[in-house]
């Protein structure tokens, strides 16, 4: 972790930052390298196309202090293809994870894991005799939780997408 | 240039093509010349090879580029650093793929540390090869991305003059920066369409130049009221050609200014308002007055750890105002107060307007005496050449009015206090990634860019080596450049901390047993040696020197050997608390 180097100690936030930039690798290498030449953290990052076809939306979940927040937002900016970053954190915004969960199911156990994932609203999408595959979306927390709930039961592999995420339109204020 | 080109693809219609004067078909090489030609490009430093064929057959026709054929490419990215440093305009560089590529990268480092207008036309193997590590193959866009403001793999023959503006004006624009195009063989072969487009818009770059009004408002009132005021000015005072608007406002105001390394020449020194330079090897009154100030306007700098000192005891009792083109900059370091940012050169008059001059008598008393209690000096000596010395001969023999250009070490410190900077664009030295072996090369960027200014190289024994091949380009281009070697034997700067903080262990920093004699080898490559050990024939050396204007002089300034660079602020200590050496 970076310290904060006016010596003062803040909480570190989590925030999540939605970037749109030009649909290229050099510029998805630009920014993942700002994070590691920068000593910069990335919890997870996911790249996928926008609304406009030249034009990538990357959702990057990060944390630090006032001041890193501020400077990662402000050398993301730097980058000459980065057409915008938004840091949702101060916004309303719907986050989402989407992950697969490979687990250990055997027979006695099938039905306990199933009505596990029926609470988190989560899919079977793939069954053996002995393994489930089970998808579940949510924000982040969520799916750490299920997957905190899984484990006992003997997790063998995982794939998550990391989070995506857009400011809401409507933030209740009438 | 085109021409024969043309002639064969349309023989049938031979004389109407003839007279055609622009042909309207070339290739991807012929149209990089021609786009250059049309940018007003008028030098480009490159070394030739495999992948860059075609544009070198492209050039040998060209009269109005001149291409410098430099002797190693780290070099040449070292040259066009001080041509853009000494001119203001980008410097362009030329160099093949693989380890052209790759020999670059210093060079690049040290511009991207400095914000120096640069771009990079590097060679690459065909696209259908690239990945295949094919001869000469490496993927010099990945090398260089952490490097350069902005690079680009040009696949598209049909993108290349667009990328090729772009290039010069992201490198040129806004906080200025190097930009590398890697440029395919194939593309540079392939025919393709010069359009002339003038003008250059990406979307999603544009810096902001116009300070905030409101910011602006807030920073005159903080000045007018200050009782303490320092002006701080970075290399951005001398990138953002400010000097006129930094001069008048702090002479109308009659503000003290400290100049970075950087910002040297950014304010005459022979002002009264001037403090010299601030930092670890900064003068005494001007680090007090950084410790001391009330309100800080910083123009164009940006808090290197060189200049702060320790963090916790830097100006501490300072409102900081913080002017700068790049956002980045702002707050990375130091908290401030009224952080604005834009163009140096608009806001300093903006601010400026608004401010009413502050009544500071008593703060120019303590700066006053600071200056009187403790001035910058220079140790006597009849038998051996003192390095501070040597520099205030140089700055004596060139009237004050030369190019400085530095390597990195003792030397560059004692180049920094000693020479007195009164111009912009004087004083050229690698500031932020303090590049050994820069020196030489970027002296010789510089007598290229300015062919009407005495150049003077001051350099070590240590860093002259790292780049000393490049006197072959010096003579064969006659170049009169003085290259002045403060021969100490050692590595200095090394050495000098090894004797403060390692217990005088010198540890592989004493080069005596191998240097060269520098006499014998300027005169190998047929350039004019001389060699100085006493103030005596150092006077007889710089006059001789300086009656040589057709071949490039290396003077061997044989000096004290155990000297150290005083005032230093420790690593680690707070500004003020330098130490200032034997008396």
């Amino acid at each position: 972790m970076k310290q904060s180097t006016n010596g003062t100690t803040q909480t570190l936030n989590k925030h999540t930052l939605s970037v749109l930039v030009s649909y290229n690798l050099n510029a998805l290498s630009r920014i993942i390298g700002i994070f590691s030449g920068k000593g910069f953290e990335i919890d997870s990052i996911s790249f996928g196309s926008g609304k406009q076809s030249d034009l990538a939306r990357i959702t990057i979940t990060t944390h630090g202090d006032v001041q890193i927040i501020e400077q990662i937002n402000k050398q993301l900016n730097k980058i000459i293809d980065v057409v915008k970053v938004n840091d949702l954190t101060y916004d309303s915004f719907v986050e989402r994870e989407l992950a697969l969960i490979k687990v250990t199911a055997t027979r006695s156990r099938r039905s306990e894991i199933m009505q596990i994932a029926q609470v988190f609203r989560a899919k079977v999408i793939d069954i053996s005799p002995e393994k489930l595959t089970i998808e579940v979306t949510g924000n982040r927390d969520k799916v750490n939780a299920f997957i905190g709930m899984l484990d006992p039961f003997g997790v063998t592999e995982i794939a998550r997408t990391g989070s995506v995420a857009l400011k809401r339109e409507f933030d209740g204020n009438v | 240039m085109a021409q024969a080109k043309t002639q064969s693809l349309d023989s049938a219609e031979t004389d109407k093509v003839q007279t055609t004067p622009e042909p309207a078909v070339l290739n991807g090489a012929e149209l990089l010349i021609r786009t250059l030609e049309d940018i007003d490009v008028d030098t480009i430093f490159g070394y030739p090879g495999g992948a860059v064929l075609p544009i070198y057959d492209a050039l040998f026709d060209v009269h109005d580029i001149n291409h410098v054929l430099i002797r190693h490419e780290q070099a040449g990215t070292h040259a066009a650093d001080g041509y853009a440093r000494a001119t203001g305009k980008p410097g362009v560089v030329l160099v093949t793929s693989g380890p052209g590529g790759t020999n670059t990268v210093t060079g690049i480092a040290t511009a991207a540390m400095d914000s120096i207008p640069m771009v990079v036309f590097t060679g690459q193997v065909p696209t259908d090869l690239i990945g295949n590590d094919a001869f000469q193959e490496a993927d010099i866009v990945g090398i260089t991305r952490p490097i350069t403001k902005h690079n680009y793999l040009v696949k598209d023959v049909n993108n290349l003059e667009q990328v090729i503006r772009e290039a010069f004006h992201v490198a040129t624009s806004g906080r200025p920066g190097p930009v590398l195009v890697d440029l395919p063989k194939d593309m540079l072969n392939t025919e393709c369409h010069y359009s002339g487009l003038k003008k250059i818009s990406i979307p999603s770059y544009k810096p902001t130049k116009e300070g905030h009004s409101t910011q602006i408002a807030k920073a005159a009132k903080l000045l007018s009221e200050a009782e303490k005021p320092l002006i701080y000015a970075g290399g951005g005072a001398v990138l953002g050609e400010a000097w006129e608007e930094l001069t008048a406002m702090a002479e109308r105001l009659n503000i003290p200014v400290t100049t970075t390394l950087m910002g040297l020449g950014g304010f005459p020194e022979s002002k009264p308002q001037s403090v010299g330079m601030l930092g670890m090897h900064g003068t005494y009154y001007a680090n007090m007055a950084m410790t001391e100030c009330d309100v800080l306007l910083a123009v164009g700098a940006r808090f290197d750890d060189r200049v702060t000192g320790r963090l916790d005891g830097f100006s501490p009792h300072s409102k900081k105002i913080h002017i700068d083109i790049d956002p980045s900059n702002i707050g990375k370091n130091v908290p401030v107060d009224i952080p604005i940012v834009g163009d140096v050169k608009k806001v300093l008059p903006a601010i400026d307007q608004q401010t009413t001059k502050p009544e500071i008598d008593d703060w120019w008393d303590t700066i006053h005496k600071w200056k009187r209690e403790h001035p910058l000096k220079v140790p006597e000596s009849e038998d051996t050449i003192k390095p501070q010395l040597m520099i205030e001969k140089i700055s004596e023999y060139t009237n004050g009015e030369a190019i400085v250009v530095t390597d990195v070490g003792q030397h560059q410190m004692w180049a920094a206090q000693h020479y007195t900077y009164n111009y912009p664009r004087s004083f050229l030295s690698s500031g932020g990634l303090g590049t050994m072996g820069y020196g030489f090369p970027a002296a010789l960027g510089a007598a290229f860019g300015c062919p009407d200014r005495p150049v003077v190289c001051i350099t070590g024994d240590g860093g002259f080596q790292m780049t000393v091949y490049e006197l072959a380009t010096a003579v064969e281009y006659e170049v009169p450049l003085k290259i002045a070697i403060m021969n100490n034997q050692c590595l200095g700067m090394v050495r000098q901390w090894q004797e403060l903080f390692f217990d005088k262990r010198y540890s592989h920093s004493i080069l005596k047993k191998g240097n060269p004699d520098f006499v014998k080898l300027a005169e190998s490559y047929g350039a004019v040696g001389l060699r100085a050990t006493n103030p005596k024939e150092m006077d007889e050396v710089l006059e001789q020197a300086m009656n040589i204007n057709d071949r490039p002089v290396v003077m061997d300034f044989q000096v004290e050997e155990h000297e150290n660079c005083y005032p230093m602020v420790p690593a680690g200590a707070a500004l003020n608390e330098m130490v200032e050496g034997d008396e």
